[in-house]
């Protein structure tokens, strides 16, 4: 496909490959800036009962136009129930949750994830916000989707701080540290591809690229070896119809762009 | 119980479970009593030097602005912040130096609207320290611990992370499952300040949608200062009891602040002030920007009243109504430097 072709946005391609993966009458776990809007996008697709939580309380909103916060009042627009942090995070902890949904400044090979500090931790270089609730999303859903640029300083060998559990150090690390049984990263969306994990090294693997990348831009935007399948298979992108409803749900463009 | 793991960030806010009983039996007066004060005196009575302060709400939703612009006014040092999810609070405290210590769940940021630059570059400068790391349902359930009155709360989160390493918490082997679990420890909050929608003069709140974590909050915090948009009547309270979210006895004063949360975004009422916050993410790039926002908006103004003029009047205030209610469209400024960038 030549540049020309090209009608859509990347950060419209991620948000709508992101929002393919989320399955109608399932639950997810929302974060800020293009979770949302994927969540939005499939709620108004292909998932009109997919049940949507905040981790501020809301429960099951038709969210109206993008939130700025993941407390903010449209996050519990027409909701089932509007709660408290303590229910949304113990029904998580609990099991309740099917996905969960991210975004990450560095991610490694086992799909742990730095949100803290760039640098070590005691003569950091560049100050994060920290874990917010991605620690929790990451420890306590069942499917964790990441959405995140990427490049051979955010894809690196070893993350400059767990601050969100991916695998840890591979298969069955996570159980032996106490986290909850068969949870972790399921998928990660970069502008170049997704990826998911090996099941018996829990490694991160190359399952689709976007249209137009190949795998040469692949291994140049990592910093550790991905796995990549013999067979390759492309993502869909965003058709004009569902470009307009990314656009009604930020119509002041914020994070899907103008 | 075998301990497995302890993190080694500073233990902050924890008291012995019956070192607490004792200071509440002491000092939480049972009677219904007028609480209503001014922002001024709260401030004065609640807020020392050093103190470990909390704030309700989500950051930028339902803070009590006009608390946080009093305790700038009045330049107290050396708070210790409770970043349970630290926003638009946060950064104006850290910026004007009132906070050079924070425990972070989330902090230095704005959420969609990206980095905090001032609260950023204290913390880069090593003018405010972070004394340790959390995440949100963490620190949700120390308050949730404190409230119980225990010393911990057993949970399934952190575990096997950094988080956990620079946190407060311990591992520990569970007796029941034999798995490792994660305690975090109880945190009692020397005050915690909340902005409310109605209550009456005695502190029994009712708050509109989420309630975050105030439940929680309001029960850990030793004092609580609580900043209402309106005073009601207690015969409404009466009416119905179930919507009381915080009763009374948990509250230290009670001040009718309306818009006190302006420019963050109170539910039902009015959405974030986006000019605001934007002015406000554009000037504090730098600290002599800093100086001259809290020059204009904090430093020269008395009332909240005044405060409320000098951010467009009435008319603002009508917009922002109209936007919380999906009757206009949201302004927001600061995107268009996100995008030239």
């Amino acid at each position: 496909m030549t540049e020309k072709e090209i009608n859509y946005t990347q950060t419209e391609l991620l948000a709508t490959v992101a929002g393919r993966l989320l399955e109608d009458k399932k639950s997810v776990f929302v974060g800020t800036g293009l979770p949302m809007i994927a969540t939005m996008f499939a709620q108004r697709t292909h998932a009109p009962k997919l049940l949507i939580f905040f981790e501020a309380g809301s429960m099951g909103p038709q969210v109206p136009v993008l939130p700025i916060s993941v407390g903010d009042s449209r996050t519990f627009y027409k909701a089932i129930a509007a709660s408290s942090m303590h229910d949304s995070m113990s029904l998580t902890q609990a099991g309740y949750m099917d996905y969960g949904f991210l975004g990450a400044a560095q991610i490694d090979i086992y799909g742990n994830i730095n949100t803290t500090v760039i640098g070590s931790y005691e003569n950091f270089k560049v100050r994060l916000p920290g874990s917010g609730g991605a620690n929790d999303v990451g420890s306590l859903c069942q499917k964790t989707i990441i959405i995140m640029r990427q490049d051979k300083l955010r894809f690196v060998e070893k993350v400059d701080f767990i601050t969100t559990p991916g695998y840890l150090s591979g298969k069955g690390a996570r159980e032996e540290a106490g986290l909850p049984e068969g949870g972790g990263p399921y998928r990660i969306i970069t502008q170049l591809g997704v990826y998911g994990f090996d099941d018996e090294t829990k490694k991160m693997k190359l399952l689709f690229l976007h249209p137009g990348v190949n795998l040469e831009k692949v291994k140049e935007n990592s910093s550790f070896d991905i796995i990549i399948p013999d067979k390759i298979k492309f993502t869909t992108p965003p058709t004009e119809k569902e470009r307009k409803i990314l656009h009604e749900i930020d119509p002041t463009g914020m994070a899907i762009g103008k | 119980m075998e301990v497995l793991q302890e993190g080694k960030g500073e233990l902050i806010g924890w008291h012995d479970p019956d070192e607490n009983r004792k200071w509440i039996l002491e000092n939480k007066d049972r009677d219904l009593k007028d609480k209503r004060t001014t922002v001024k005196e709260a401030v004065e009575k609640y807020v020392k030097d050093g103190s470990f302060i909390a704030f309700g709400g989500f950051g930028h939703v339902r803070v009590s602005m006009a608390v946080i612009y009093e305790i700038i006014r009045q330049k107290k040092r050396n708070l210790i912040f409770a970043g349970k999810t630290a926003v638009h609070d946060s950064d104006l405290l850290i910026a004007s130096g009132c906070v050079n210590k924070i425990e972070v769940a989330y902090a230095f940021a704005h959420e969609l609207r990206g980095l905090s630059p001032a609260s950023r570059r204290l913390v880069e400068e090593g003018k405010c320290e972070v004394i340790a790391e959390i995440s949100n349902a963490g620190y949700q359930w120390r308050f949730l611990a404190a409230m119980m009155g225990v010393p911990f709360i057993p949970t399934r989160n952190l575990l096997g992370t950094d988080t956990l390493k620079q946190s407060s918490a311990k591992v520990v082997k569970d007796p029941f499952s034999k798995k490792p679990i994660c305690l975090v420890p109880a945190c009692y909050p020397d005050v915690v300040v909340m902005h409310v929608p109605r209550c009456d003069m005695y502190g029994n709140a009712q708050i509109d949608g989420i309630i975050i974590e105030d439940f929680e909050l309001s029960r850990a915090g030793r004092r609580v200062i609580m900043t209402t948009e309106k005073i009601i009547d207690n015969d409404e309270i009466r009416e119905k009891p179930w919507l009381t979210v915080i009763p009374f006895f948990l509250v230290d004063a009670v001040i009718e602040v309306p818009y006190g949360s302006h420019p963050c975004n109170m539910p039902y009422k009015y959405y974030f002030d986006e000019e605001h916050i934007g002015e406000w993410l554009e000037m504090s790039r730098t600290p002599e920007g800093v100086n001259k926002y809290f020059e204009k908006y904090v430093y020269s103004v008395e009332k909240f009243e005044d405060y409320l003029e000098l951010i467009g009047g009435q008319k603002k205030l009508k917009y922002l109504e109209d936007v919380e209610h999906l009757k206009a469209k949201l302004k927001a400024p600061w995107l268009e430097r996100k995008r030239k960038k």
